[in-house]
């Protein structure tokens, strides 16, 4: 079992299979949320569907609305099961906390890099920790 | 966090149920990216379209406003972001009827608790500046990022439900741009190119926002010739907000934080990249993948007084084949019907609309509705967005872009 340390963590325990990019994330510039996967034609995971799946990315970018997107999509269960990144924005962070997600983030080395596309993983957020199951 | 007596109280449930709610939030925020305690803020900006809302955002603000008990209106002047309309002109967008309806409760309820409903995004233009040192509560990047580099204030980019909790408790939690230490350059750049339009602006923006790369990146950059005016300062922080999540720049002898190198620490750093006329054109020329357009649009930032007055000059005598749409203010549209610059640009066949931002009115559905895919823009910050939303945008001076509406073609 590899376990791997954060900075940054928020939200609740959770178990899943990761979907993961050396690429950004907004809600807005990325996604098609009706439809449930990534549209921005030049995003590493275009056309790939992030509803249920632990997103392991570089960054949050671009803008303010993924505070309130994150919070619809949940609504509506169709939400990524946890965010994780090497740095995060403060938009990331309040959406987190506003839409109920777990996330982490600030790592010592490129999570990205760390973490392969389609493992199962754990990420506990009291102890700031994903582990690699 | 480190809470004072009127927090402890707030968190009680002293002062109602919507403050305590806020602060709870807040308090979230501030333990996730380790906030010892809170700042005291003098003015909200919140972010709130309702395309970003959903029913569900919506609901939250109604039952929000619903609460009995205690103070239930902001303690701060709290103002807002573009809507996801203008009113008049929804149905020339062809925007359903349940868009409209949304828009209208998102109203309703922001008014009841307080809100002064601005619209605008360029409020440090057109509402009130806020001043060096001055601690605000800002959403929009690119107004939180033109508050922080042109005027010396200090806000982190402060997303709807962040924004609004702040109008609430009239704070926020103090890290990010709130402390000098996080304000000091991080990666120093060097230009030998000065733009002179809009979009040459916006790219370099762009540019130096791939460049930086986080939100915790601060560029300066050295080697502009000569200030530039607020409009270009708007696009140039904007596309570097969008590109790359960037809150702060300096530009040495320009911005106020950094009249020497020196003052933001910029001298300890290397030249970590140059950039020159060529890497500004290679951004712009990386979305020119079609001659024909369907749309034109002047939008994100919403238009000043000055840019809207060089759009009538370049209409005069046209007629537009193509729909074109210039978004502005509400505070900017009165004088520029009273100064005859909206019948200029309608006779040409443009359209100005205002209190909306086009990326933020169901860009996707008006899309479809309209046949659009094909955009052309002089804003870098608008074709950073629209991919996702799956336009085809390309960026080009507002001369082509209006040569493109007389002709249906950019070349």
């Amino acid at each position: 079992m590899n376990e791997i340390i954060a900075r940054h963590a928020i939200g609740k325990t959770v178990r899943g299979t990761t979907l993961v990019a050396h690429d950004g994330f907004s809600a807005r510039y990325d996604l098609d949320r009706i439809a449930g996967v990534f549209s921005r034609p030049a995003h590493k995971l275009v056309g790939q569907s992030y509803v249920g799946k632990i997103l392991v990315l570089d960054t949050a970018k671009g803008g303010v609305a993924s505070a309130w997107m994150l919070h619809e999509m949940a609504s509506r269960s169709a939400v990524p099961l946890a965010l994780v990144f090497n740095t995060v924005n403060p938009i990331l962070a309040q959406g987190a906390a506003f839409g109920g997600l777990t996330m982490l983030a600030g790592f010592d080395e490129d999570i990205t890099a760390c973490v392969p596309h389609g493992a199962l993983v754990e990420i506990d957020p009291v102890r700031k920790v994903l582990r690699i199951l | 966090m480190n809470l004072n007596d009127e927090e402890k109280a707030i968190l009680a449930g002293e002062v109602g149920p919507i403050p305590r709610l806020c602060l709870e939030h807040q308090i979230a925020v501030g333990d996730f990216f380790g906030a010892e305690d809170f700042v005291p803020v003098t003015q909200a900006h919140i972010m709130a379209d309702t395309e970003s809302l959903g029913q569900a955002g919506v609901m939250w603000l109604e039952k929000l406003g619903a609460m009995q008990g205690g103070q239930h209106q902001v303690r701060i002047p709290t103002i807002t972001d573009p809507r996801g309309t203008d009113f008049s002109k929804a149905g020339a967008l062809r925007q359903g009827e349940w868009m409209v309806e949304l828009e209208r409760r998102a109203i309703d309820s922001f008014v009841k608790l307080g809100v002064s409903m601005t619209d605008t995004c360029i409020n440090y233009q057109t509402i009130q500046a806020p001043t060096r040192g001055e601690h605000l509560a800002f959403g929009d990047t690119g107004v939180v990022i033109y508050s922080n580099s042109v005027c010396g204030a200090r806000s982190n980019f402060e997303g709807g439900p962040s924004a609004l909790a702040a109008g609430m408790t009239g704070r926020t939690p103090r890290y990010g741009f709130h402390l000098d230490a996080a304000r000091e350059a991080t990666v120093r750049i060097r230009t030998d190119f000065t733009p002179r339009t809009l979009n040459d602006w916006g790219a370099l923006g762009g540019v130096v926002g791939r460049l930086a790369g986080n939100y915790w990146s601060v560029p300066v950059v050295e080697g502009l010739e000569a200030a530039p005016g607020s409009d270009a300062l708007k696009h140039f922080g904007a596309a570097m907000a969008s590109f790359g999540s960037i809150a702060l720049f300096h530009l040495v002898g320009i911005t106020p934080e950094a009249v020497r190198l020196e003052d933001v620490r910029g001298d300890r750093l290397p030249v970590a990249h140059r950039i020159g006329e060529a890497e500004v054109k290679a951004l712009q020329s990386s979305y020119a993948t079609d001659d024909e357009i369907d749309v034109v649009v002047f939008s994100a930032p919403q238009l000043s007084l000055y840019e809207l007055r060089d759009l009538a000059a370049l209409c005069d005598g046209r007629k537009l084949i193509r729909p074109m749409l210039a978004v502005t203010s509400p505070q900017i549209k009165p004088d520029a019907d009273r100064m005859g610059i909206t019948r200029r640009i309608e006779e040409a066949g443009g359209m100005v609309l205002s209190g909306m931002c086009f990326y933020q009115s169901y860009a996707r559905e008006i899309a479809e509705a309209n046949g659009w895919k094909r955009l052309a823009t002089n804003s870098a910050k608008l074709v950073n967005i629209l991919g996702g939303y799956g336009y085809v945008p390309m960026l080009a001076s507002m001369e082509r872009c209006v040569h493109a509406a007389e002709t249906g073609r950019l070349s």
